[in-house]
Parts: C-alpha cells; sequence; structure tokens
C-alpha cells in the first residue's frame, strides 16, 4: 500500500467518526497538522500545569509577594537569593539533606548490588524472592511511613523489641523519631527499606546484559571468582549502577512526604530535609516570594543532576 | 593477495587541545564537572562562603551543559 494511499485511510476513519462539517475539514488535513491536532491537548496541559507555574515561581521569587496577604507585589530583585544563600538554617537543611541522600544511596547501592548479584544466581525459587524482594517499592510513600511510625514506637513498636531481643538494651530506652541522634537514622532505614528492591532491579538488568561468553573466557584463562569479579562483573555493570545513584540521588534530594510523616522535620530541625523548610517557609510562614526563590534553588541543583542522569542514560543506552 | 592497510592510531590529544577543537564530549565531561561540584558546594557542610557560590556554579554547569551538548561529536 503506497504512503498516499495509507494516509488517506488514516484521514478516512478519523473523518468517518466525526460529524460532517468537521470530517469535511479533517480529509483535507496533511499528516502534520493530524499530528499536532492529536498531541496539541498534551502540550497544552503541559504547559498550563508545569511551564506556567515554573515561569510563575520565577517572577515571584523576584517579588515580596506573600500568598495570605493582599498587599501589592514589589519588586525585590536577588534579595530572596542572598538572603537564602547566605542563611545559616537554610545551609543546615541542605546539610541534613546531604546527609539523608549520601547514606541511602551509598547503603541501597550496595545492598542493591548484593541482592542483584545473589538474585543473578538461579537458585530455587529466585523467582518468588525476587517478588517479596521488591514489595516494598510497590506500597505507597504514605503507608510506609505511617507503619513505620508504629514500627518505631519505643513501647509496641516492633523494632525497639527487634533491637532489645538482638542487643540486651531496654526497648523503652531509645526513641528512634524522638531522639536527635537517632532520628535522621530511622529516614534513613525507611528509605532504604523501601528503594534497595529499586536498585537491585537496575543492578540486576546490568548484571543479565553481561554477556556469558565473556566469562567462560575468564574460567579458561583460570581467573579466580574474585578477579572475575572486580575485572568483569564490576566494571560492566557499572554504567546501571551509576544510573541507579543518580536516580535515588535526585529522588531523595526532593524527599518530602515519607520524612514529613516520620518525623515533620523534628526532633527540632534535625530531620529537615530542604523540601521540609521549603514547606515550612511557603505554607506555614507564608513567605510566598522567599520561599519561590529556595524552589528555583532546588529546581535548579535538581534540573543539574538530571542532565548528569541524561547523560548517564545515554551512555547504558549505547552499550 | 593484497595486504589489508594498517592504519596508524591517532596520536593522544591533550585536554585543553580537545577542548578547543569545540567537541561535545570533552566540553560536556567539563559541564558535567563544574554541576556536580556546585551541588557538592551546595551540600557541604564546611564553609558557608562555598554554600553562598553554589548556586551560581551550578547554573554556570548547567547553561554549559546546554550549550555544549549542541556542539558537533
Amino acid at each position: 500500500m503506497s504512503d498516499s494511499s495509507a494516509r488517506a485511510t488514516i484521514a478516512d476513519r478519523v473523518a468517518a467518526a466525526t460529524p460532517v462539517p468537521v470530517a469535511r475539514r479533517i480529509r483535507s488535513l496533511g499528516d502534520r497538522a493530524i499530528a499536532w491536532l492529536f498531541i496539541g491537548p498534551t502540550i497544552l496541559l503541559l504547559l498550563a500545569i508545569n511551564i506556567f507555574p515554573l515561569i510563575w515561581t520565577v517572577y515571584l521569587s523576584f517579588t515580596n509577594y506573600k500568598a495570605n496577604r493582599s498587599a501589592p507585589i514589589r519588586m525585590v530583585g536577588t534579595e530572596h537569593y542572598s538572603s537564602i544563600l547566605s542563611d545559616p538554617d537554610i545551609w543546615y537543611s541542605m546539610q541534613a539533606t546531604a546527609h539523608f541522600v549520601f547514606w541511602t544511596i551509598v547503603l541501597e547501592t550496595v545492598i542493591g548490588f548484593a541482592l542483584a548479584w545473589l538474585i543473578d544466581r538461579k537458585f530455587r525459587g529466585h523467582g518468588i524472592w525476587t517478588t517479596i524482594i521488591l514489595l516494598p517499592m510497590m506500597l505507597s510513600p504514605a503507608v510506609v511511613g505511617n507503619f513505620w511510625k508504629f514500627l518505631y514506637e519505643p513501647q509496641i513498636g516492633l523494632f525497639n523489641y527487634a533491637v532489645s531481643f538482638l542487643t540486651g538494651v531496654d526497648r523503652s530506652s531509645f526513641q528512634m523519631l524522638g531522639d536527635v541522634a537517632l532520628a535522621p537514622w530511622a529516614i534513613v532505614i525507611v528509605d532504604v527499606w523501601m528503594w534497595t528492591p529499586y536498585v537491585m532491579l537496575i543492578c540486576l538488568a546490568g548484571l543479565r546484559s553481561i554477556p556469558d561468553h565473556i566469562y567462560e573466557a575468564a574460567e579458561v584463562d583460570r581467573a579466580s571468582p574474585w578477579r572475575q569479579f572486580w575485572s568483569i562483573t564490576l566494571p560492566m555493570a557499572l554504567p546501571f549502577i551509576m544510573l541507579a545513584v543518580l536516580f535515588r540521588g535526585i529522588e531523595n534530594f526532593k524527599m518530602f512526604d515519607m520524612v514529613n510523616l516520620l518525623t515533620g522535620g523534628g526532633p527540632g530541625s534535625t530531620t529537615e530535609v530542604a523540601s521540609i523548610t521549603l514547606k515550612r517557609d511557603a505554607f506555614e510562614s507564608w513567605k510566598t516570594g522567599y520561599s519561590s526563590a529556595f524552589a528555583i534553588i532546588l529546581f535548579v541543583a535538581v534540573f543539574g543532576l538530571a542532565n548528569i542522569y541524561v547523560k548517564a542514560l545515554n551512555r547504558v543506552k549505547q552499550r | 593477495m593484497s595486504m589489508p592497510e594498517v592504519t596508524a592510531p591517532a596520536p593522544k590529544q591533550s585536554l585543553a587541545t580537545q577542548l578547543l577543537r569545540f567537541r561535545r564530549g570533552p566540553w560536556e565531561w567539563l559541564a558535567t564537572i563544574v554541576i556536580a561540584l556546585g551541588v557538592i558546594m551546595l551540600m557541604q557542610p564546611f564553609s558557608l562562603f562555598l554554600y553562598g557560590w553554589s548556586f551560581a556554579t551550578i547554573i554556570v554547569g548547567t547553561v554549559m551543559f546546554t550549550i555544549v551538548s549542541h556542539f558537533p561529536e
């Protein structure tokens, strides 16, 4: 079938399903025009819910606007940006974010890769084990936040009971969510529990992409399993590991829901990650212009990281 | 039977030479390093001065990345 007849068929089918006056107009449309007709609503929706709010936020970040006040808006230039970038409290919240991002990435990568390496070995029932390991990732962060809150309860929580059983420490002597030293680790544990399976999946894809003949050649050369791991497995799975690290890094940089449910930024401001500070500035202090500037700073950081992520993704695709 | 033509490997160029040729690869790496540096400056706990300049560094890196990704391969 020629291109023109195929085009005519599509146009005829679209025309047949539409009222007569519109159908007459559709028949005269070219391929490009029909394509625009289909993607037009999506582009409009994207402009309305993504691009316009972004441009509006950039505008607000240069003003003294407060959403709970009807006073006229005044331009303040880069005042908010300079005050955010010299504010020790915001700097502290960035450090809390860094602590969370660093430790979740390290633990998720190490445990995720180890699990992927084990699952990659064909053993009896590995399918069911894979499903069980993947379960936490499928839960909603709201559900996870709530039930870990119960698990961390010092009197009735299973976590304290398990720690007490294993170490002999009195189970009501420590509070995971109420202790300044333990609360940051409490949210790290929950994130690691929930997202390690995701890292495992990506690492598993990397391990399965390594051709068997490379290992066979290594066996012929009498390479030890340890040598095979360092010289074949790890280098060839590295682009996939990098992909997982970047993806989790970007996601955890923006982490809000789980931290908000578990600690709400407390005790004090120990677990006040950047997004919690942003929420407090925007919807508790109502410093809309100021929080818009903060949101833009976070957006630019995530956008920069996303560029690196896309570059890493392209490298993986080239393999 | 003619022998296959053996071509000598291209001489290795310095990073500066590679950058001066305005090719995508080395410039993208440079932009990536600048972005990563900016993110580290934003989140490090040592210097408020570095924190203050982090946003500018990330913006420079991101704009650079956007421009150099249009360079030829």
